[in-house]
């Protein structure tokens, strides 16, 4: 047995009924899970034996513009037993959109999670510090969400005042 | 001006003010102190801003601050085709350039299934490895000019002058390369070039070894970095620190080795590691690294196949000037590629390269269009940034110092 598909098989014992989707494009194995389920799943692939997936490397958001469920959270992880990079993703439908923060799970998550919440404006539910990482405290807008222009919002950053 | 004029107008502030005009040495002995570093700062590589609190001149807090160079480049990504981004990865990671650029067609040709010419893919590992080399020497010259020797500078900045100017005629830019293309790199690299880099290998070992020769000789230099900063195995892990840093710590985890990318599989060599993870270690794990790019270069150089430099694909890779201007099918694609961009299938992938300062990985999802409609950098400068907070708590200021050193961000490519 190959890892993905040892991964897959693992995965699907517990968790067969919150998966949405399995997609392998270009050597990319990805779980789609229902949005309540991302933490066990989460611990689940952490703490397993067999695959050890201890280390975080990246968490993201894609924003989809015109589909109903608008915001996707895009995580990858790295398991060091397997050798193996793998995806998980979660559809968020609410407005604003919140999700369960993973940074319990992987420490690492911490900081990506807030560069998300700044950039996509997702909240993460009991995150402990949910602060902007790159825009100034008190910026309304969040940059990457597609509505937001790429020239910026004349008069959302406040300038400096002129030297006399 | 305004501010002090705002506090003389101020009743209740100047009140204050005169009030506290009798501070003993016990209320400063008994208080903690909060203390503003940067964005302005010559040890902090950059405009990384650090927010101290301190007991004495034990750091009991730090708070990292970033954004001060951040550029929307995910943002910019969006806007323009998958060709013209390449000019703004060298921006990321400025010390390493080419290696930027590598990783970000690689990424490209994975997402549209491409595959580059085994030349251009050997000529892609020679100028990574320079880049590391270069990289690694700024980061250990800085480092050891933060902590005191500013010798040390000097002799790693000419050793990486001598690699801008092979980029200079591999290229035609010594810092701002854009050297590669998807499908390929820009140009052929000629047997001056060639000669050129064999003749600085065999310059910079016996610099190396009079650079090891000045440094470990300083006692000042090793008392101030061995023991400090300690990062442990499991610690390193779970705070997501990649490249040499997760090396120092006992980590032996290298994208070149871990997901062979480019012809890294046919190459015989060593990855080292560290168990202290200490900042001495993370300091000869740089070194250590150097000597192995050293021997990837020269069996680079020996393997290294003749043909062409640039796939052919028209649909998706560039064609030459010169039949541009003499064909009309190549005029066609030439016109769609530059208008209309590549147009990869629809999906996401996640590609990652080792770089100096650890696992740099792009994830991009394509809707089909010329161009991304997400491109999201994994910038490991961010990732070891992560670490500063655990690392610093109990140590003094001037260690705070080495430590940042030590982990070696740059901030262009934390902010991105």
């Amino acid at each position: 047995m190959n890892t993905k598909e040892l991964i897959i098989e693992r995965v699907k014992e517990k968790f067969s009924e919150s998966i949405e989707e399995i997609s392998d494009f270009r050597d990319d194995l990805c779980f789609t899970i229902k949005k309540d389920q991302i933490v066990n799943l989460g611990k689940f692939l952490k703490e397993e034996p067999d695959l050890q997936f201890i280390m975080c490397k990246d968490v993201t958001a894609i924003d989809w513009a015109t589909r109903k469920k608008r915001f996707t959270t895009v995580y990858h992880i790295y398991s060091f037993k397997l050798n193996y990079t793998l995806r998980l993703k979660s559809n968020i439908d609410d407005d604003p959109p919140t999700i369960e923060t993973v940074s319990a799970v992987w420490q690492s998550a911490n900081w990506y999670e807030r560069e998300t919440w700044d950039m996509y404006g997702i909240k993460f539910i009991n995150h402990p510090d949910l602060r902007r990482i790159y825009m100034p405290e008190g910026f309304e807008h969040h940059p990457l969400k597609k509505d937001f222009p790429v020239l910026g919002i004349p008069g959302s950053l406040p300038l400096p005042n002129k030297a006399d | 001006m305004d501010r002090i004029k705002q506090i003389y107008n101020d009743e209740k502030l100047l009140k204050k003010l005169q009030e506290d005009q009798n501070l003993t040495i016990e209320d400063v002995l008994e208080n903690e102190m909060v203390i503003n570093m940067g964005p302005q700062h010559p040890a902090t590589h950059g405009v990384l801003r650090l927010v101290l609190r301190l007991d004495g001149e034990t750091v009991v807090g730090i708070v990292p601050e970033l954004g001060y160079l951040h550029r929307g480049y995910e943002k910019m990504a969006e806007n323009m085709s998958y060709i013209e981004f390449i000019p703004h990865t060298d921006r990321l990671d400025y010390t390493g350039t080419m290696c930027n650029n590598v990783g970000y067609v690689l990424a490209v040709e994975k997402l549209a299934g491409i595959e580059a010419p085994k030349r251009a893919q050997y000529i892609r590992m020679i100028v990574a490895e320079l880049s590391r080399i270069a990289a690694h020497m700024v980061a250990i010259g800085t480092y050891a000019m933060d902590v005191g020797a500013v010798t040390m500078v000097m002799w790693t900045f000419r050793e990486r002058e001598k690699i801008n100017s092979i980029f200079d005629r591999i290229a035609g830019a010594r810092f701002t390369t854009s050297y590669t293309r998807i499908g390929g790199v820009a140009s052929d690299i000629d047997d001056q070039s060639i000669a050129e880099i064999v003749k600085f290998l065999s310059e910079l070992e016996p610099a190396l070894v009079e650079m090891d020769k000045l440094m470990l000789s300083n006692r000042i230099f090793i008392g101030r970095l061995e023991g400090i900063g300690i990062l442990p195995k499991e610690d390193a892990i779970a705070l997501g620190v990649t490249g040499p840093n997760l090396r120092a710590s006992g980590v032996e985890y290298d994208v070149r080795r871990a997901k062979p990318y480019l012809f890294y599989n046919e190459i015989d060599f060593k990855i080292p590691t560290f168990s202290q993870g200490d900042c001495l270690a993370r300091y000869f794990q740089r070194g250590d690294e150097v000597r192995e790019s050293i021997k990837i270069l020269r069996q680079c150089l020996d393997k290294i196949p003749n043909g062409e430099v640039i796939a052919n694909s028209p649909k998706k890779v560039l064609p030459h000037k010169t039949e541009i201007y003499s064909k009309m099918e190549e005029l066609i694609h030439d016109f769609m590629i530059i208008n209309f961009g590549i147009n990869p299938p629809v999906g996401d992938t996640f590609l990652s390269v080792e770089n100096p300062k650890g696992e740099l990985g792009f994830y991009i999802v394509s809707n089909g269009s010329g161009q991304p409609w997400k491109l999201k950098i994994h910038s490991p400068s961010f990732c070891n940034l992560q670490a500063l907070s655990q690392l610093c708590k109990g140590a003094m200021v001037s260690d705070v110092i080495a430590i940042i050193g030590s982990l070696d961000p740059v901030m262009g490519e934390a902010d991105k």
